[in-house]
């Protein structure tokens, strides 16, 4: 009997586009398909041994149509960034359940020059439209950030917290070629840079960017009928949870209960604990969110996330590596950086990151989504229990 | 003025609409538990009551969270940069504009009082909140 969870789903490809950064030359659907034929060649599946597909964007029907596909299994969960995240825990749910035996998961997406890109339109008569829109609450940078201030107010904490996750992200991009940001920077340099949504600067915001990543998996007890069955990464545990799609709906402005939530189914179907997480890789599309993460992922208590930040622990050489290819600040962020944590997640499971970090046996993966609507969570692990 | 900035109500939030053109802020409050909730609905969102009314808040409020945004989109320009959550008397958030303050954190010190206000968006009224100690409040009128 399969379980979604334990191990008993594989990763056995992984890839993203060719190159990341500012590529008007390629569609969003290219990106998606470059990084599907990357991932496959990566798992050494062909197109015929694929079954399942995910994606969120375009409708998997489309990417599966591109790519020449007929699955019988589409998941199109669309849930901002967090999106593929979830895919990875629905993907291992159906081929448990024996609905798909090889699934293929694809982002791809023209968040910098919006080649062949969607129209992206929310309607007056939308809850968003009613009530965010009119306050000119439109780009992520001046809404997502919105609770920052009083969660840094009510735990003493202020926009130099915000800045020294930039800086320990930073020592992790200066170590990676293909970062969109590499200089070292101090917390000084930070605060300084141009202000774009007071607290926020500019560097406390992510990079905007194309690309896309892709992912394959199966049984692991398939995985060894594939060539990347050899550097298979396995699913312990996952979790998913929800709030509100309006930031003022959250229940607190504190804290994020979704993250609380599916962090902890989790690590309850993972049956590790915080001791036994070596990396972490937490979505960072504004530097507010890595310090929610830690507090409400349980990495640490309440209003301690700034001064583990600061004091090095998520830096290189410290206890608690965290988003070591200088995450969506740094690295890449496309609009949907759920992918790019998951890939970077796998590097390190592997042992072919950038900047690796030695000796790591487990991943916590961290997602969230369409502002704080969506939380989603992944446990990876490069051997099974 | 740009008219994507202009909300549509829709049968279930004209009420809310209506009374922001008559310069009152209007909610509803369920009958069933006794609480307010925000945004409008048939029901209530604690219990699943049907059983629930418009009322007319005090439109009083304290400043829970904000942004100064540097960077407002094109046709947005006009607007207050001060995207707030504000927190109603009667417990609801709101997503606003502070209005009637320089955009300095200096004059935006967390839970400091509010009231409410209003502003046109095209052809439709929106409510925004001002340091109640300013005065020249329109909200109660
Ligand atoms: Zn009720």
């Amino acid at each position: 009997m399969t379980s979604m969870h334990g191990g008993d789903i594989a990763v056995i490809g992984a890839a993203e586009t060719d190159e990341l950064g500012v590529l008007p030359d390629i569609s969003m659907i290219e990106l998606h398909a470059q990084a599907a034929l990357n991932a496959l060649r990566d798992a050494g599946v062909a197109p015929a041994d694929v079954d399942g597909l995910a994606t969120a964007g375009p409708l998997g029907i489309e990417v599966a149509h591109h790519l020449g596909l007929t699955p019988r299994w589409v998941d199109g969960t669309s849930v901002g960034g967090s999106s593929f995240l979830l895919h990875v825990r629905h993907a291992a749910a159906a081929i448990a359940a024996g609905a798909a035996d090889v699934v293929l998961i694809t982002h791809g997406e023209s968040g910098r020059s919006g080649t062949g890109a969607r129209a992206y339109a929310r309607g007056p008569a939308s809850l968003t439209g009613q009530f965010e829109v009119p306050y000119g609450a439109l780009a992520p940078y001046s809404t997502f950030t919105v609770p920052a201030l009083r969660f840094l107010h009510d735990r003493g904490m202020d926009a130099t917290d915000l800045a020294e996750v930039v800086v320990a992200q930073r020592e992790w991009s200066s170590r990676t070629p293909r970062a969109m940001r590499r200089e070292l920077v101090t917390a000084d340099q930070v605060l300084a840079a141009p202000m774009v949504a007071y607290p926020f600067t500019k560097d406390m915001c992510c990079v905007v960017t194309d690309g896309g990543g892709a992912l394959v998996l199966t049984r692991s007890d398939r995985a060894a009928d594939f060539a990347g069955g050899e550097r298979a990464i396995y699913l312990l545990g996952s979790g998913e949870s929800n709030e509100a799609t309006l930031v003022s709906q959250m229940e607190e402005t504190t804290r994020f209960r979704a993250f609380q939530r599916s962090s902890a189914e989790a690590f309850a179907t993972s049956g590790l604990t915080h001791a036994d997480i070596d990396h972490l890789m937490f979505y960072d599309a504004f530097a507010h969110l890595p310090l929610y993460m830690l507090e409400d992922v349980g990495f640490v208590g309440h209003g301690e996330s700034g001064a583990f930040v600061r004091e090095g622990h998520t830096r290189p050489g410290g206890r608690l590596p965290m988003n070591t290819n200088g995450g969506g600040l740094a690295y890449t962020h496309t609009g949907m950086y759920g992918m790019f944590a998951i890939q970077e997640a796998i590097r390190q499971l592997r042992g072919e990151a950038a900047a690796q970090v030695p000796g790591l046996t487990t991943s916590f993966v961290q997602g969230v989504g369409m502002f704080f609507a969506a939380s989603a969570s992944l446990v990876l692990a490069n051997r099974r229990p | 003025m740009s008219d994507f900035l202009t909300p549509k109500a829709t049968p279930e939030t004209a009420p809310f609409w209506a009374g922001a053109a008559e310069g009152v802020l209007r909610i509803q409050q369920c009958d069933a538990c006794g609480r307010h909730y925000f945004y409008p609905r048939r029901f209530c969102r604690y219990c699943h009551s049907t059983d629930v009314r418009w009322t007319t808040v005090s439109g009083r409020a304290r400043l829970d969270s904000y942004t100064i945004n540097h960077r407002p989109l094109r046709g947005t320009e006009s607007l207050s940069p001060v995207i707030a959550l504000v927190q109603l008397e009667e417990g609801p958030r709101m997503l606003t504009n502070i209005v009637g303050v320089e955009p300095d954190p200096a004059n935006l010190v967390l839970d400091m009082p509010l009231t409410v206000d209003f502003e046109p968006r095209g052809d439709m009224t929106v409510p925004v909140f001002r340091p109640a100690s300013t005065g020249s409040a329109e909200g109660t009128r």
